[in-house]
């Protein structure tokens, strides 16, 4: 078994807001292996983004354990957060409002090197170690030379989406945070970054938080998926066994949901009803009861806890 | 008031019926161009596309951002922004009628009674201080001449009709959620009844459950009502879901045209096999994903030949030069590629 | 095929960041001719003393050259003093471009901090300094400046204070409220996970994309600082007497309106002059800095 880069226990995080309190974190537990990728999937208000982003303690988290390399990352002080910064990074998700529009490329790509020192020297010889530093990562991520001064404006989504992971990649961090890479880029494009990352992926040895709502992509991305519904992960299984056989009422309706782009026999559909309720002051019941078809008394009895069906595939349901 | 209202009312429907060409497709759409022109540069966001359709049948049209699509969309609803848009050429007819040739009056009446759009961010298009009810009942009095009264109890049938409690007539858009929002938009749209329904990327900003919540309610909605709909989309996952016909666009021209079986099938075009190549599939876990490598030109500064030319697996010096031929392979398929001069030529995908 | 553009294509020459801005503001026409006249008007304020002689030119009194007309040998006219209204005009340019300039530069260094500081950290902090910003914008800030004045008596530096001050709480709500908007961009966040630390990110990051509404209010705050000193001296309040200061010269000549209009023309020319060449050197500054205007 290989080594477990980062794991996830009890993590909570509520925010206040004046209706009460907003789950959108609740009582998540995982772990990854270094060089591995897990995708976290659900809709939008699943908590998925607070997640990656209570991992990197861009949010303060209400409470749990970021085990980080065997340490509690929860516990460090914010000055040794900034020197864990170097080997967590994130990409996000929308590549017009990640870049400051005042910059140029090269100083994007730099300005991780301006707070770590990753490389050595001084003055001039610094000066010219960083361009080629820059160069270099921008060949990496396919970027021209030439746009080496341009500003993100003039560039197309693809490209501004290049210029975020050159940044993450800056530092040459051991684990990279996704928020949604893709999701705001054409399907011509989409292949592109995708394709990118997962040959960074293979160079690099990267380990990868994949979030995403589009199960096509994790499908084809992760090695183990984590599906999230209303602050909670529902079910947990690697890529295979949770497309071949989903368990949890929620994974099902949504591989069921998905357009194929192919004509075929209507197959049955498991279309849920309703939408995701408000996360603020949840009853202690199962997440999904109220769009789930199973009404069982179980289901209002509390929340389901996180059970190995099989090996390795999780699913929090009573009905199994 | 009124008696002036009904007599121009009159006049307009009478003008309409003078324009109007009998036992005409619904929409017949014949060599657009339509350009952005401003004083330093101009952007061909359409280069002469056509298409037809029939009524009660479904169009997919497909293409990435800046291929074209909702410009096309807009001149057929002749709603184009002027300036900087401007119609070149080309004759855009809904239900036989030339928008072009119309009056503003005969226009705002054809609008919403003929031909409706829905659009595609349910978070901006409702007017926010306008509860539901009268933004559905605003096209009914319009169109419908019903009194307001009249006009409240159809906008409570139209909320059924699209799934939502015909009691939330009053309640303001911030208290629905974002599918909910997407559904009073289909209200809207489908409040007069009209045969040409254009919707512009409807479920792109929903999940995929409320997605197919949607799509499966806007299936059952035009079969009722025998609408035809031009769906504007970037998922062909949608289009084989929803559409008969599917048109891919890029660079503002239709490269691929053809029934939804022709174009997913036997794919002509290497762009719409691209397009294929590049979706991860969950049915087939590929290892690799094929992207088209490359960008989309300029539209403001296309090159000569086939604009898809420099992205294109199967380039040769042929496609960088003068008009790009139109190829049928049915009554139905067509494509717009230079490669099928040579009758030998095959594209890899079904083959 | 991710690396669909390795190529070793040259980098393009970088410019200098100011070269670049000055290149784009050139291109605006309206900007230009504004800064030209900007700097005559700086040029005229600061060699005052060399083009005119203060106790000859500026305050000696001559009655038998009282209100002429505009002529050749006085093209604004005299006054009732029968002193060279271009003279005095000229000379007072010193005065209101320091009095315009000065209390915004020192409404925008107490201002805009605050501002900032109250919009990044937010809570509690943010509520109670902007209920003690606000307590000063409902006194409106021409009363204030009266009370200001009277209580410390006529002088410059007096004036001076008491305009910055009321210009302190616009320059703080501003910032703050682009400081909130700036702040919910990915790009702070982004900068956060790189490990920018919190000052940089407000120097580098926050302000300078609160720049333009910034910039805009300060351009526009030069004009009204040079007006409320014009108003002020206009009630006496301003700069004492006989010192050219344009309002006080507008306040003089209330009693000659009827005889002598050129003695309120040329003033009220002066001032409006001012203020619309600061407001369209401050557009052209704004969009010259900002790269999305860039072509």
């Amino acid at each position: 078994m290989a080594e477990i880069i980062l794991e996830v226990k009890n993590l909570k995080k509520y925010f206040k807001s004046p209706k009460g309190n907003v789950h959108a974190v609740d009582n998540v537990n995982f772990s990854i292996e270094r060089g591995k990728t897990l995708g976290i999937v659900g809709e939008s208000g699943c908590g998925k983004s607070s997640t990656g982003r209570t991992i990197l303690r861009l949010i303060e988290p209400t409470s749990g354990q970021i085990i980080f390399e065997g340490k509690d990352i929860t516990k460090v002080s914010d000055r040794e957060m900034t020197k864990l910064r170097r080997d967590m990074q994130i990409i996000f998700q929308d590549p017009f409002s990640s870049l400051d529009p005042r910059m140029t490329v090269s100083e994007l790509i730099a300005e991780p090197l301006n707070y770590h020192k990753v490389l050595e020297g001084s003055g001039r010889e610094l000066a010219q170690k960083k361009e080629e530093y820059i160069l270099n990562l921008m060949d990496t991520v396919g970027l021209a030379r030439r746009l080496y001064n341009s500003y993100p404006h003039e560039l197309d989504g693809g490209r501004r989406q290049r210029i975020g992971i050159a940044r993450a990649l800056a530092l040459n961090p051991k684990l990279i945070v996704c928020d949604e890479p893709v999701s705001a880029l054409d399907v011509s494009i989409q292949a592109q970054i995708l394709n990118l990352l997962k040959d960074l992926q293979k160079e690099r040895g990267l380990t990868y938080i994949f979030i995403t709502h589009n199960l096509s992509v994790v499908n084809h991305f992760a090695d183990e998926i984590a599906v999230m519904y209303l602050g909670s992960v529902v079910e947990k299984a690697p890529v295979d066994e949770l497309f071949s056989n989903p368990l949890h009422p929620y994974t099902k309706a949504l591989l069921s949901a998905i357009p194929v782009p192919e004509i075929r026999e209507r197959k049955e559909e498991v279309l849920i009803q309703g939408e995701v309720v408000s996360p603020i002051n949840l009853p202690d019941e199962c997440r999904f009861r109220k769009r789930c078809s199973c009404k069982c008394e179980q289901c209002s009895a509390g929340i389901p806890k996180l059970q190995e069906v099989k090996p390795g595939h999780f699913v929090a349901c009573c009905n199994l | 008031m009124g008696l002036i209202n009904k007599f121009t009312r009159t006049n307009v429907e009478e003008s309409l019926k003078k324009k109007r060409q009998e036992n005409a497709a619904a929409v017949e759409v014949e060599n657009l161009v339509v350009q952005y022109v401003t004083s330093t540069e101009t952007v061909e966001a359409v280069n002469g596309i056509s298409l037809k359709l029939e009524k009660k049948h479904t169009l997919g049209l497909v293409g990435e951002t800046g291929a074209g699509k909702t410009t096309a969309m807009l001149a057929l609803m002749n709603m184009v922004p002027y300036p900087p848009g401007v119609v070149k050429s080309g004759t855009v007819k809904v239900n036989g009628l030339d928008m072009r040739n119309l009056t503003p009056a005969e226009l705002q009446t054809v609008r919403g009674s003929e031909i409706a759009m829905i659009f595609q961010d349910p978070m901006t298009s409702l007017n926010p201080v306008l509860s539901v009810g009268e933004q559905i009942a605003e096209s009914i009095i319009l169109h419908r001449h019903l009194t307001e009264k009249e006009a409240m109890v159809e906008a409570g049938k139209m909320l059924e009709m699209v799934g939502i409690d015909p009691n939330r007539v009053g309640e303001y858009p911030h208290q629905f959620s974002g599918g909910m929002r997407q559904r009073v938009g289909i209200a809207i749209a489908l409040a007069c009844n009209p045969t040409v329904l254009i919707a512009d990327e409807p479920t792109s900003a929903l999940d995929v459950t409320i997605q197919a919540q949607i799509l499966r309610m806007m299936k059952d909605l035009k079969e009722k009502n025998d609408t035809a709909l031009i769906m504007i989309t970037h998922d062909l996952g949608v289009v084989a879901e929803l559409c008969d016909e599917v048109a891919v666009m890029y660079a503002g021209r239709i490269v691929e045209y053809g029934k939804l079986e022709e174009v997913f099938n036997h794919t002509k075009h290497p762009y719409t096999e691209g397009l294929f190549n590049s979706l991860p599939n969950i049915n087939s876990r590929q290892q690799k994903l094929q992207p088209i490598p490359g960008l989309m030109p300029d539209p403001s500064n296309l090159p000569e030949g086939c604009a898809f030319a420099d992205r294109c697996a199967y380039a040769t010096d042929a496609c960088r030069k003068g008009n790009v031929p139109v190829h049928s392979f049915s009554e139905t398929h067509y494509a717009q590629c230079t490669a099928y001069e040579n009758p030998e030529f095959k594209i890899r995908r079904g083959n | 095929m991710a690396k669909v553009e390795k190529t070793n294509e040259q980098i393009s020459v970088k410019q200098n960041r100011v070269v670049e801005v000055w290149k784009q503001f050139k291109r605006n026409k309206g900007a230009m001719v504004g800064l030209i006249i900007l700097i005559i008007l700086i040029l005229i304020a600061i060699f005052a003393d060399v083009i005119w002689d203060y106790e000859a030119d500026i305050i000696a009194t001559s009655s038998k050259d009282r209100l002429i007309e505009p002529c050749l040998e006085h093209p604004f006219g005299t006054d009732n003093f029968g002193r060279d209204m271009l003279a005095r005009i000229g000379y007072g340019t010193r005065y209101s471009l320091i009095i315009g300039f000065s209390s915004v530069l020192i409404g925008l260094l107490i201002g805009v901090p605050i501002g900032a500081a109250s919009g990044y950290i937010g809570g509690k902090f943010d509520t109670i300094l902007m209920r003690f910003v606000d307590t000063f914008t409902i006194i409106p800030s021409l009363l204030m400046t009266i009370i200001l004045v009277s209580i410390m008596g006529t002088s410059m530096i007096n004036l001076i204070i008491a305009l910055s001050i009321s210009a302190i709480p616009v320059f703080t709500r501003i910032t703050r409220a682009s400081v909130m908007v700036t702040r919910n961009n990915d790009y702070i966040e982004s900068a956060r996970a790189i490990g920018a630390p919190t000052t940089t990110i407000l120097l580098k990051h926050v302000l300078p994309n609160c720049f333009s509404p910034i910039l805009v209010q300060a351009t526009l705050r030069v004009g009204t600082a040079i007006i409320s000193a014009a108003g002020l001296s206009y009630i006496g309040l301003g700069v004492p007497l006989p010192t050219p200061e344009w309002g006080a010269l507008l306040s003089a000549s209330k009693s000659f309106l009827t005889r002598a209009q050129h003695m309120c023309l040329f003033p009220g020319l002066a001032i409006m002059v001012t203020v619309m060449t600061i407001n369209l050197v401050g557009d052209g500054l704004r969009d010259a800095l900002d790269p999305k205007l860039k072509r």
